[in-house]
């Protein structure tokens, strides 16, 4: 089922459907769940699912670019933190030698991380940073 | 200053002097960056679309495209919109922006359709009132908000505690810190994590830091939203901000997809200061800029100068500018953080007149943030409002019944949550292993204004902390956990509350906020503002909160403070009611006629001089001239003019003093029109004893056929109706309540019995 702004907060309106990392339901993120550590940290992130869910609202309240967004970002909830800061770093002027390189990095994206949208950007960015010449070495 | 310049009007050395004159302005000068709106080099609006694809935008063939142009170009122009609004007349959408009839989603839409030229175009035609208007009705929430800036010079993590949970009292719906050392990081996003869970949960919480250990804080649960995502209007300017579009919207996209709230920051002049402006005018420039993070799916920006303000308040228009970018921000659809930050002037009449639009059209964060702390704490540089003047923003809120998201703080609450947060920061630092408080550390800092009074951890202390949480990659479930196990049960729920926040994502929808514990934004509470009645309205309850300021004065205030006067009074004088007073034919003898609650029930002037004693002064000045004082209470009125001509007709001598208890008096012969005096002293605030002895000795010299030397109060200019005018009007109000019509004027004996002060 697809969400609308009419289900928003989500929280409030499916906490149920509404979970953690690793399937809790909001209910279940009690204070006291954190003490005994039924609780960790991974139980606190977001879900692919949930942003799936805020992209459809998103869309539904007429903000498509941003409901992209939602989409670009689920792609990125598995991926590591350190992959996360290389891709970014590759992305910024200079730091790629040459398009192949960020060709590379979507080709990881899509292939390991199945992070498809994130792939096709990257590889736009590519075409785009050859014909600026954003290539060129800043340090 | 001493020496007297010859042909120069000496009040521009006046006005030399004056703060003003510290700001630096800037000439027009489109060629170098310095213009406002307009500029020679802006392209005109222009789009053109083949094959659903955009093939030139405001003058550029696609083939030319920077990268800025590019990513507009595909992901902020939807096509389908383009040949609609492109075609619109410009004046026309600038009348619609300020139509109350036509909705938000109308001019919404419509935006979708143009290119940063054209958007530029149509809010450039209106002027700043229009512009105020109009952000008012596009704003995306409707409830407006406020950010606050918590830092400390010594990045001390007791204080960043305290002023934290004295930001969340104060209402601020987000608070921002950052560091005068980078590495201190950890420690400012613990200390202001737990500082903001003290009182209620749901305050938003950023440590702005570099975008990489920024993400990793957040990744740890202690930030919740991140907003120094900064782009840049200008190819070469981007480049040297060290991003492109694509790494930007690459980290909005990392941002969301830990569940942190993001937005963007640009501002006009960024470019200006950077260099590379190809000599745009500044809100051609923001306009790419908004384009671009509509484009990049952010839910908000942070615009309206920023860091560039300062200069952009140099030039001629700069402020109407920062508004017009704000309503380009808004009419995008964007959150936004409205500026209103680092400090564009050191005139105080600039920084209300800057403040004033904000305040009354009201916007999703007024400011971004104020400074809640004092201007030398701010690491971020001083902002338009700061800890120092904090209050006047209350007052404003008040006075224009307008809400600015804010709300008074009593001084016990405020004592009681900065408590609370350095005892929670403490026990939590100890439980971990971390440091340890002592006693006097704790009190320095719970009372400090600033970082300049507190004894507390040494710069060098707070790098070991910072350095030891993040390399024992210290969580907030670790602090959560510190903190219910050391008895902070509440502040412990409040913070898992927040980090919870990210399983459902709803906080990353457009202009989110937290609202006793639920989440507020554009798509629950959307702007439908329409015309008086609609929009955004204060509830009695947000009204009541707003005006708890501290030191309000009432008529049950009034009495009390007189009825402490009037015991030292029963010991200084009696009057003693002799019977009813007649005109007298004793050419010696001047009339002091008194008010109806003289010494009765007020006992004080307004300049705090005791009734008895400025009596006194004035019979004994009357008497040194060889001529009789006679007191006499009028009880018909209590206006100082009918009591002084009152007074004269009663007097043989046809000249008599009126006086009011607040100390306001006249001089007055008998023969005169009401208003038309000898002399007055309507200045009671600072009229002093010797001037009541020179009015006695100048009555008595009328009275004797001589011309005297009129008494002069000297004034300064004192703002006396804002001083006093509540009070006076109040105890005017006391002393016309027991005036009774047509009642008669009582003879009293007056016996001095103290000695005078």
């Amino acid at each position: 089922m697809s969400f609308t702004r009419h289900d928003y907060p989500l929280a409030e309106h499916h906490p149920d459907r509404m979970k953690g990392k690793r399937g809790k339901p909001l209910s279940e993120l009690t204070l006291d769940a954190v003490l005994s550590g039924a609780v960790t940290i991974e139980d606190l992130r977001i879900t692919p699912a949930a942003l799936q869910a805020q992209a459809d609202v998103a869309r539904s309240a007429g903000r498509p670019r941003l409901a992209d967004n939602f989409l670009r970002a689920a792609d990125l909830v598995d991926v590591p933190q350190d992959v996360i800061m290389e891709v970014y770093e590759l992305l910024r002027p200079g730091r790629a030698r040459n398009r192949e390189q960020l060709r590379e990095a979507a080709a990881t994206m899509r292939d390991v991380h199945k992070a498809p949208r994130i792939a096709d950007f990257i590889e736009e960015a590519a075409d785009v940073y050859e014909r600026r010449g954003l290539f060129s070495k800043r340090f | 200053m001493d020496k007297p310049t010859p042909n120069r009007w000496k009040r521009f050395t006046d006005w030399d002097e004056r703060p003003l004159r510290l700001d630096k302005f800037a000439a027009e000068d489109w060629k170098h960056g310095f213009s406002a709106f307009s500029s020679p080099a802006d392209p005109k609006p222009a789009v053109k679309i083949e094959g659903g694809k955009v093939v030139s935008l405001d003058g550029v063939l696609e083939h030319d495209f920077d990268m800025i142009d590019r990513f507009i170009a595909t992901y902020h122009l939807d096509p389908d919109i383009v040949p609609e609004a492109m075609a619109m007349d410009s004046a026309e959408v600038a009348r619609m922006l300020v139509d109350m009839h036509v909705p938000r989603e109308k001019l919404v839409r419509l935006a979708h359709g143009m290119t940063p030229a054209k958007l530029a175009d149509v809010v450039s035609r209106l002027n700043a009132l229009e512009i105020a208007f109009a952000y008012s009705k596009m704003r995306a929430r409707k409830t407006p908000g406020n950010q606050g800036h918590v830092t400390n010079a010594k990045d001390d993590p007791l204080q960043l505690a305290a002023d934290a949970a004295t930001a969340v009292a104060l209402g601020f719906d987000e608070v921002e810190t950052t560091m005068r050392v980078a590495r201190n990081a950890w420690s400012n996003a613990v200390a202001c994590a737990i500082g903001a869970a003290v009182g209620r949960w749901g305050t938003l919480f950023q440590c702005s830091s570099e975008e990489a250990e920024e993400l990793r804080i957040g990744m740890a649960g202690f930030t919740s939203y991140a907003e120094t995502v900064s782009v840049y209007g200008t190819e070469k300017t981007f480049v040297d901000g060290d991003d492109t579009p694509w790494s930007k919207a690459f980290l909005a996209a990392a941002y969301a997809s830990r569940g942190i709230k993001m937005r963007c920051t640009s501002g006009a002049g960024s470019e200006l200061l950077m260099g590379f402006h190809e000599s745009k005018s500044m809100l051609y420039l923001e306009a790419r800029c908004l384009c671009l993070q509509r484009g990049m799916g952010v839910q908000g920006t942070q615009n309206g100068g920023i860091d560039g303000a300062p200069v952009t308040a140099t030039v001629p228009g700069g402020m109407r500018e920062m508004m017009a970018e704000n309503l380009l921000a808004v009419w995008l659809d964007l959150e936004c953080a409205s500026g209103n930050d680092a400090r564009p002037t050191e005139s105080e009449i600039r920084v209300g007149a800057k403040i004033m639009p904000y305040l009354i059209a009201g916007s999703d964060l007024i400011c971004s943030g104020m400074g809640s702390i004092l201007k030398y704490d701010n690491s971020f540089n001083p902002s338009l409002i700061n800890g120092e003047e904090l209050e006047d923003y209350l007052i404003l809120q008040r006075d224009f019944e307008a809400d600015g998201g804010l709300s008074p703080v009593p001084e016990g609450q405020a004592l009681e949550v900065r408590s609370r947060a350095v005892e929670a920061l403490a026990a939590v630092y100890e439980e971990l292993g971390l440091a340890t408080a002592t006693p006097d550390m704790k009190v320095s800092v719970v009372v400090a204004s600033g970082s300049d009074e507190t004894r507390s951890f040494t710069p060098r202390d707070v790098a070991l902390i910072s350095e030891e949480i993040k390399a024992r990659s210290i969580t907030v479930i670790d602090v959560i956990k510190a903190l219910a196990s050391r008895g902070y049960r509440e502040e412990a729920e409040n913070l898992l509350n927040v980090v919870k926040l990210r399983v459902s994502g709803d906080y990353l929808q457009t202009s989110a906020v937290v609202r006793n514990g639920h989440v507020v934004s554009a798509v629950n509470d959307p702007n439908d503002y329409q015309g008086p009645g609609s929009g955004y309205r204060l509830s009695e309850d947000r009204r009541r909160e707003m005006l708890g300021i501290r030191d309000v004065l009432d008529q049950k205030e009034v009495l009390r403070s007189e009825a402490l006067h009037q015991h030292d009074e029963s010991r200084n004088i009696d009057y003693k009611t002799l019977g009813e007073a007649k005109p007298s034919d004793d050419t010696k003898d001047v009339v002091i006629g008194i008010s109806p609650g003289f010494g009765l029930k007020l006992f004080q002037t307004t300049a705090g001089h005791r009734l008895s004693d400025v009596l006194s002064v004035m019979v004994e000045a009357v008497k040194a001239r060889g001529l009789t004082p006679r007191i006499v209470r009028f009880r018909h009125t209590a206006d100082t003019s009918f009591l002084g001509l009152s007074a004269a007709r009663l007097a043989g001598s046809g000249v008599g003093i009126g006086i009011q208890s607040k100390g306001t008096a006249v001089i007055h012969q008998k023969d005169r029109l009401p208003h038309n005096n000898l002399e007055l002293f309507s200045n009671a605030p600072i009229t002093r004893i010797e001037h009541y002895r020179g009015m006695g000795a100048n009555a008595a010299a009328y009275a004797l056929g001589e011309m005297p030397e009129p008494v002069v109060v000297p004034t300064r200019g004192e703002a006396m109706g804002a001083r006093y005018h509540a009070r006076v009007a109040m105890i005017y109000a006391i002393e016309t309540e027991m005036t009774a019509e047509g009642a008669s004027p009582v003879e009293v004996s007056v016996t001095f019995k103290g000695a005078r002060s």
